[in-house]
């Protein structure tokens, strides 16, 4: 049974892959990005359901999104979401930030990644080019610990400010994590 | 003579002790008075909030100073205990965020889902889902709309409309059973087809409420109190309502024609007639009037898809991960073991990322979905629209009265559910 199941779970993805129209406007996006950037300012390049993501540095970030957001061609100046995220196995690249840009003129939409160990989680804020920015950096902040430099106010939003933790890292498990009478075989992590 | 004289003599008394107290420094002057500022709690549980959030103001007498606004009272972790759920057992949690349009919700999530699956919705399961999230469309401009006239004065118009809106939670309750948590759909489809009773109901709906439609638009859209109440209270330009995020009926107010349901169509959003309605100025009148609009825009939607409704399945052919009927579960091995499967949250999807968008209620209500190959999602990140707009609002009611800051706060339609996730 297992077996089956996941021949067929991998079977649509494989299917989805090819040919979609935005394959090749992703090619125009990233030959511009590079252009723009250099070619050495972007790794891990890859097209996931059709929608070009980029890994850069924390470095990088600001100067990045700034570009895009001035480039009269692109027009990528609308900051849709970002969000943490934590990958406690990846060690020295921990903590990350996802940033989903889009052109509303042009219908591009473009999703940066940066790592930085969770040691270390500083990263410049984006308040000075989007005013959106600024809650969004605060959710983070309050959920992942993610601090940012330059932000004009920077506390928790959704949680309580005594709140002395970040409960969307992954070493916060959902239930009591002191309990041992009870494995977790059906849910995974 | 002798009376006049009294009086005069006591404003002499009154005069000079006036003048004591004054050159004590003890009795604050006019002058000081006019430095003084007040704080004033609007919220967490204030009528003209319509959820729980605060906004701690300041004010010199009626005019606001500044603004700063504390969310977070209903909270839920949404994000968090998505992480630990079997793909199915998330779209409750979506019914909660914006609970005026739960069925865009329910299909956004599902939509995302399927994405990452690669599964193919039939068209008849499309159109139904259009007609839902058309619906629900409806109800969440009528309920925004009507609140906006309560907060002016104008009970009249919200008990007109919110009759027609207890009949489309009738529909609702046919197609799914549910009324405002409606849970609709599954990942695959619908979970039934439309009865008859539904049909009927939707038909006799869509004959009957554009007159309710009318009425409440004459009673508002050219009235002289509500317009005096409404125009040119809380604009914002559209490069500011870009730069802050806006999506939806807001940003459209401000003159930018961004739609989801045009620019990115899904669930068939391509095979429908419909225009995009854009305001100028982007104050309160101009949200007022877009939602309004939008609402006749949504009932041609309506019509075209039920006029059109394609026949054949309602739901994928995906058993993975769509229910199979409960009469061959009781039959049939494989359907027992599938349904054992899907409820248990056996089911593996594969690994990826997808980001999904539809067009809720309020705007851009985007899905960011990390899988890594387990059971349920390893990052779910919702893109709230409210969370992402409500942030510009002390800058909208920096300067104006606080009756003002009342009415831009009602049209902006903060949904407390969807701004804390």
């Amino acid at each position: 049974m297992a077996e089956n199941t996941q021949e067929s779970a991998a079977a649509p993805q494989e299917a989805a892959a090819p040919l979609d129209p935005q394959a090749v406007k992703n090619a125009q996006l990233l030959a511009l990005l590079h252009r723009l950037f250099g070619a050495d300012a972007f790794t891990d390049v890859h097209e996931p359901y059709g929608l070009l993501t980029v890994t850069t540095t924390r470095e990088r970030i600001h100067e990045i999104i700034a570009g895009l957001q001035q480039d009269q061609e692109l027009q990528l100046h609308f900051l849709t979401t970002m969000c943490g995220i934590h990958y406690p196995e990846n060690e020295g690249k921990e903590l990350g930030m996802i940033y989903h840009v889009h052109s509303l003129v042009n219908n591009l939409r473009l999703r940066i990644k940066i790592f930085f160990p969770i040691a270390d989680p500083v990263v410049p804020t984006l308040t000075d080019l989007y005013a959106t920015a600024n809650w969004m950096e605060r959710e983070a902040y309050d959920f992942y610990g993610i601090i940012f430099t330059g932000h004009p106010n920077l506390i928790r939003i959704l949680n309580v400010e005594d709140m002395d933790y970040h409960p969307m890292r992954k070493e916060y498990a959902l239930e009591d994590g002191t309990r041992e009478d009870k494995t977790d075989l059906f849910f995974g992590r | 003579m002798a009376v006049n004289d009294t009086l005069e003599g006591t404003h002499k008394i009154i005069q000079e002790a006036k003048e004591q107290q004054q050159n004590s420094g003890l009795v604050p002057t006019l002058n000081d008075f006019s430095q003084e500022l007040t704080t004033l709690n609007l919220g967490p549980t204030h009528p003209a909030t319509h959820g729980i959030f605060q906004n701690i103001l300041q004010m010199d007498g009626e005019r606001i100073i500044s603004g700063v606004p504390t969310i977070g009272y209903i909270h839920r972790a949404f994000e968090k205990i998505a992480e630990r759920r079997p793909f199915y057992q998330i779209t409750p949690l979506t019914d909660r965020m914006n609970y005026c349009s739960s069925p865009i919700n329910n299909m956004g999530w599902h939509m995302t889902v399927e994405k990452l699956l690669g599964v193919t919705v039939p068209k008849r399961a499309q159109y139904m889902r259009v007609i839902a999230m058309e619906l629900a469309r409806i109800t969440d401009h009528l309920i925004c709309n009507s609140i906006l006239g309560v907060d002016t004065g104008a009970f009249t118009g919200f008990l007109y409309v919110f009759q027609e809106r207890e009949k489309v939670y009738e529909i609702y309750e046919e197609i799914c059973g549910a009324r405002l948590t409606t849970n609709m759909g599954r990942v695959g489809g619908m979970e039934r087809d439309f009865s008859d009773v539904a049909i009927q109901k939707l038909r006799d709906w869509l004959k009957t409420f554009p007159a309710v439609m009318k009425e409440f638009e004459s009673m508002f859209n050219r009235n002289r109190i509500f317009m005096d109440r409404v125009v040119n209270v809380g604009p914002i330009t559209a490069e500011k309502a870009l730069n802050y995020g806006f999506t939806g009926p807001n940003l459209r107010a401000a003159g930018v024609d961004y739609d989801v349901r045009a620019m990115n169509p899904y669930s068939s959003y391509e095979d429908f007639d419909f225009e995009i309605p854009v305001g100028t100025k982007g104050d309160t009148y101009d949200r007022f009037m877009v939602r309004n609009e939008e609402i006749w825009q949504s009932l041609r939607i309506i019509n075209q898809a039920l006029e059109n409704l394609p026949e054949g399945p309602f739901h994928a052919d995906a058993p993975h991960y769509y229910l199979p009927p409960k009469q061959a579960v009781y039959k049939n091995m494989e359907a027992l073991i599938y349904h054992f499967k899907i409820i248990m949250g056996e089911i593996e999807a594969p690994v990826g990322e997808v980001y999904h968008s539809v067009e809720g209620g309020n705007g851009e209500l985007g899905f960011y979905l990390i899988s890594d190959g387990g059971r349920t999602p390893y990052r779910l990140h919702f893109r709230r629209p409210c969370f992402i707009y409500y942030q510009a609002y002390p800058e909208m009611v920096v300067g104006s009265s606080l009756s003002d800051a009342i009415v831009t706060l009602s049209s902006m339609n903060v949904i407390a559910g969807e701004l804390d996730a």
